[in-house]
């Protein structure tokens, strides 16, 4: 098989191409950006027997719909949904089969935000940087998908489809806990404001690709100086001057003027990006909380 | 012998993956900067995906033992000046026709062409990038007196502008909103290209010299 071509039939809310993105390139401004929950996008690309950092698409929210014009393996992982092939419903967190000319419906997440879709060759637009992800932020990488768009799927890999059909795969939790470790400017917060973010009880307000807000007990600073705009890292919980905390996401900014408090353990950022708004949100201290160099 | 002046790092915690150097100047920052590119190319260095340099800080992101690098970052003799450190040097022709031409040659007391000839004949370095891909804060204009940001940002500013704003220089890689003094534009050079490497010409380190070009 070759190459083929997808059509894009509903685009939905917000739907992205992405893939691991682009690390390494901070110092020039560029975001690292790629799949918020890279967790199941890696799982969408193994069911369809693709390298696990190939491009994918994926949604927000309402899903979208795409008629590929090769029969083609996809997956839909992520945030659970109803998927259908040409009206009838198929399988969600398991590869399908879709026949050449046939319409893939991914529905509206029932829990989280952001499913992922996967075709086995990966889509294949132009890389930049390394990446073919959609930076949100700072424009590189395609535009969000919009209807009657094409897209180019690689060559799908010579392995035969996994032996598996699918995998356990839990659904996006109704409360996060988000462990954490001490931020740079931790200091820079009063020691209320440092127990008053484990203590209490916040709440998603908002949330996109560069990050999640927060609404809570205000993190009140022990000083109001200005700080220079230094790096950030991915689960960043940064507080602007309103005291409201928020997550960095992968398309956050490379480096930001508001003190850092701490710092979301990697592994729950995938779960922060589900989070619709009104999801409850605790910290807790990881292990290395109180260490200090 | 000479007397190895305290370098007066700072070094902060910043999760499992990563630290904060926190330096005493913008100067210090470039001489830290210019010395770990250094200890990476000869190998000196562990494994770090990002280095990045801010106003006060760098960040090294991606580290597998941030500890450690943490505990021999305070035993590092740093560079005097970022001078004594060599870095790509660039020039870049501009034509000085900016639209705050003539605000900027008001607030350094000189007339347009004597803004001009002292903007150029700055020795500028990339201190750190943000805001948008390939766009770089140059300091080295510290004889120049330092211009506030427009008091509206202008909601589209050229690709190829040259600004100033406070200590720094830059160069717009491409259009966007922005709030800095206009003074010139670059002719015949992209500065930022995600389809070329490298993508950005304009590296923290790199030298910089204007070279004005006849309007």
């Amino acid at each position: 098989m070759t190459r083929g071509l997808l059509d894009v039939v509903r685009a939905g809310a917000l739907t992205t191409v992405q893939d691991a993105g682009r690390p390494g390139h901070a110092h020039l401004g560029v975001p690292h950006s790629g799949a918020l929950d890279q967790p199941a996008s890696r799982l969408a690309n193994r069911l369809v027997g693709n390298h696990f950092e190939a491009a994918v698409l994926e949604t927000t929210l309402d899903g979208c719909s795409v008629r590929p014009r090769r029969t083609v393996l996809a997956a839909v992982t992520g945030a659970p949904c109803p998927v259908k092939v040409d009206g009838r419903p198929a399988p969600w967190g398991a590869w399908v089969r879709v026949p050449a000319g046939a319409l893939l419906e991914v529905g509206p997440a029932v829990r989280g935000i952001r499913s992922y879709v996967a075709f086995a060759g990966g889509i294949d637009v132009e890389p930049e940087l390394g990446s073919r992800a959609t930076d949100r932020l700072s424009g590189l990488g395609p535009p969000a998908l919009t209807a009657g768009d094409t897209l180019a799927l690689g060559p799908p890999s010579a392995l035969p489809p996994p032996l598996v059909e699918a995998v356990p795969h839990r659904a996006p939790p109704a409360h996060l806990v988000l462990r954490i470790a001490p931020g740079p400017r931790a200091d820079w917060f009063t020691p209320a404001a440092l127990r008053l973010l484990t203590a209490a009880r916040y709440v998603v307000s908002a949330g996109d690709r560069v990050g999640l807000r927060l609404h809570g007990p205000v993190l009140a600073r022990r000083t109001p100086a200005e700080l220079p705009s230094e790096g950030v890292v991915l689960g960043a919980v940064q507080v602007p001057p309103d005291g409201q905390p928020l997550v960095f996401l992968a398309d956050h900014p490379v480096t930001g003027g508001y003190p850092v408090i701490a710092i979301v353990d990697r592994r729950d950022l995938p779960d922060a990006a589900q989070a619709v708004a009104g999801v409850p949100v605790r910290f807790v201290q990881s292990s290395s909380w109180g260490q200090r160099y | 012998m000479t007397v190895e002046r305290t370098p007066r790092l700072r070094v902060l915690p910043y999760g499992p993956n990563a630290l904060l150097v926190e330096c005493a100047d913008h100067r210090q920052v470039q001489s830290l900067h210019a010395e770990l590119l250094h200890r990476r190319t000869v190998g000196a260095l562990p494994p770090v995906r990002e280095i990045v340099p801010g106003e006060r800080t760098v960040l090294l992101d991606g580290l597998d033992d941030p500890d450690t690098l943490a505990g021999q970052l305070s035993g590092w003799t740093l560079a005097r000046t970022p001078d004594e450190v060599p870095g790509p040097a660039l020039r870049i022709p501009v034509r000085y026709d900016g639209a705050d031409l003539d605000h900027i040659a008001r607030h350094w007391q000189v007339d347009a062409a004597e803004a001009a000839r002292r903007h150029s004949a700055a020795r500028w370095r990339v201190a750190f990038c943000g805001f948008v891909p390939g766009f770089a804060y140059l300091t080295g204009g510290s004889g120049l007196p330092a211009l506030p940001r427009r008091a509206t940002p202008r909601t589209r500013v050229p690709a190829g502008a040259v600004g100033l704003a406070g200590p720094y220089t830059g160069v717009y890689p491409r259009a966007s909103p922005g709030g800095w003094q206009l003074i010139g534009t670059v002719v015949d050079i992209r500065l930022w290209d995600p389809h070329r490497e490298p993508a950005a010409l304009l590296a923290p380190g790199a030298q910089v010299y204007f070279e004005p070009v006849p309007g």
